[in-house]
């Protein structure tokens, strides 16, 4: 029997069109997207209807994780050092400029002043870590949450105070937060919510 | 993998340039461009986190007299442990406890309260909501309009009162039904013991 004789094609394609595809979806993501700030707490939202957005910058970022412990941080890295300058003077602590530099790359955090010196000396990764994770107090005894939120304002007045708890944090926690703001005459602020679509209604007279 | 093909074959014949392929292998580029996706996609976000707006009363200023809602219009909503809601209508009169309702966040608890309660606005701002959406009207004017709506006298007045058993979602919860309610007027009041009172044997 005659061999069929199968003619060999080669294996090389183009990847020419794969490669401008490739690239072009890196374009819309890089484009479309912007990137996840580091939180030293895994926080769930609770849903909402309400569609409005974020403000880009000037955001006073103020975090309840589920057990109700406080973190605190603001967008802009100029303000940052400002702000801890302030808390210095407030807490007789002094800051080197190193330190300075250090605390203006961290995003969010939550340790009370007297730590402060020690959780700037961390590495990075020591900071991003549970231990690291203390709260900021804000009770009635110890309120220095109030401190940081006046210091923010001092320096940039277009702060947006945003609120971002967690579904489960408890309303008392909450509650103490959002007493301190009024206390410090920040009466607006914005709660941070994931969207969920609003249902079609029927109503009845 | 990557190559470059070029023609060695053919005699070599002095004084003719060898002539290379032009051909390059676009695999390694493809490679690099998919991992800088993966990259991206793992750590940015695409949805931006919504925000709710909040005003709350300032602290110091000092109201002698609370001002007075008239009971039809007023609703007191409870927020109590395991997302449970308890909801009266009007307050104490003569000395009768109103009847507080146990309810819940879905469609046929709270919500139906309100919209009744809230029926001519919320009907009016569906019609504009309509117009919006037909291209009728602009946002500006929608927004304007819808503010007017918003304004207009009669529509209940609601009192969020937490007790300590309630979380933040429930919080959230709740604000979200004003403003699917389209209710204008809402506070966050701290609890009364005559509220907590009423809901003692209901809220377990």
């Amino acid at each position: 029997m005659p061999k069929v004789k199968i003619p060999r094609k080669s294996t090389v394609q183009d990847m020419a069109p794969m490669c401008d595809m490739a690239f072009l979806l890196l374009n819309f993501f890089i484009l479309t997207s912007n990137f996840t700030q580091k939180e030293p707490a895994i926080i769930d939202t609770p849903k909402s209807i309400s569609e409005i957005k974020i403000p880009e910058t000037n955001v006073m970022k103020i975090l309840v994780d589920t057990k109700g412990k406080v973190f605190w941080g603001i967008d802009k890295q100029a303000d940052r050092i400002e702000v801890l300058r302030k808390m210095g003077e407030v807490y007789n602590i002094s800051f080197t400029d190193e330190e300075y530099k250090r605390f203006s790359v961290v995003g969010v955090f939550g340790v009370p002043m007297s730590a402060m010196k020690t959780f700037l000396a961390m590495s990075p990764e020591q900071r991003d870590s549970k231990e690291s994770a203390l709260g900021i107090p804000c009770d009635s005894l110890d309120n220095q949450l109030k401190d940081w939120v006046t210091a923010a304002r001092s320096v940039n007045k277009d702060l947006r105070i945003a609120i971002k708890g967690d579904k489960s944090t408890t309303y008392p926690a909450i509650k103490k937060v959002m007493g301190t703001l009024q206390d410090v005459n920040e009466n607006r602020f914005n709660l941070i919510t994931g969207l969920e679509a609003e249902q079609e209604l029927t109503i009845k007279k | 993998m990557a190559e470059i093909s070029s023609d060695h074959g053919g005699g070599g014949k002095k004084g003719k340039p060898k002539k290379m392929s032009t051909h390059v292998d676009f695999t390694p580029m493809v490679d690099l461009a998919f991992l800088l996706i993966t990259f991206f996609m793992l750590t940015t976000t695409l949805i931006k986190p919504q925000t709710m707006e909040l005003a709350m009363p300032p602290k110091n200023d000092k109201v002698e007299d609370p001002p007075e809602v008239a009971a039809s219009r007023a609703v007191t909503v409870l927020l109590g442990k395991n997302h449970k809601i308890f909801y009266y209508v009007g307050a104490p009169a003569n000395g009768v406890d109103p009847k507080v309702e146990t309810s819940d966040f879905s469609t046929n608890g709270l919500r139906k309260l309100l919209l009744q309660k809230n029926y001519n606005q919320v009907t009016k701002i569906r019609e504009l909501k309509n117009k919006l959406s037909d291209m009728k009207i602009t946002k500006e004017e929608f927004d304007k309009q819808k503010q007017k709506i918003m304004g207009e006298k009669g529509s209940p007045v609601v009192m969020i009162k937490a007790t300590t058993g309630a979380s933040y979602s429930d919080l959230v919860d709740v604000l979200d039904e004003m403003a699917i309610c389209n209710i204008a007027r809402y506070a966050i009041i701290d609890i009364t013991p005559y509220d907590l009172g009423l809901i003692k044997n209901l809220d377990i």
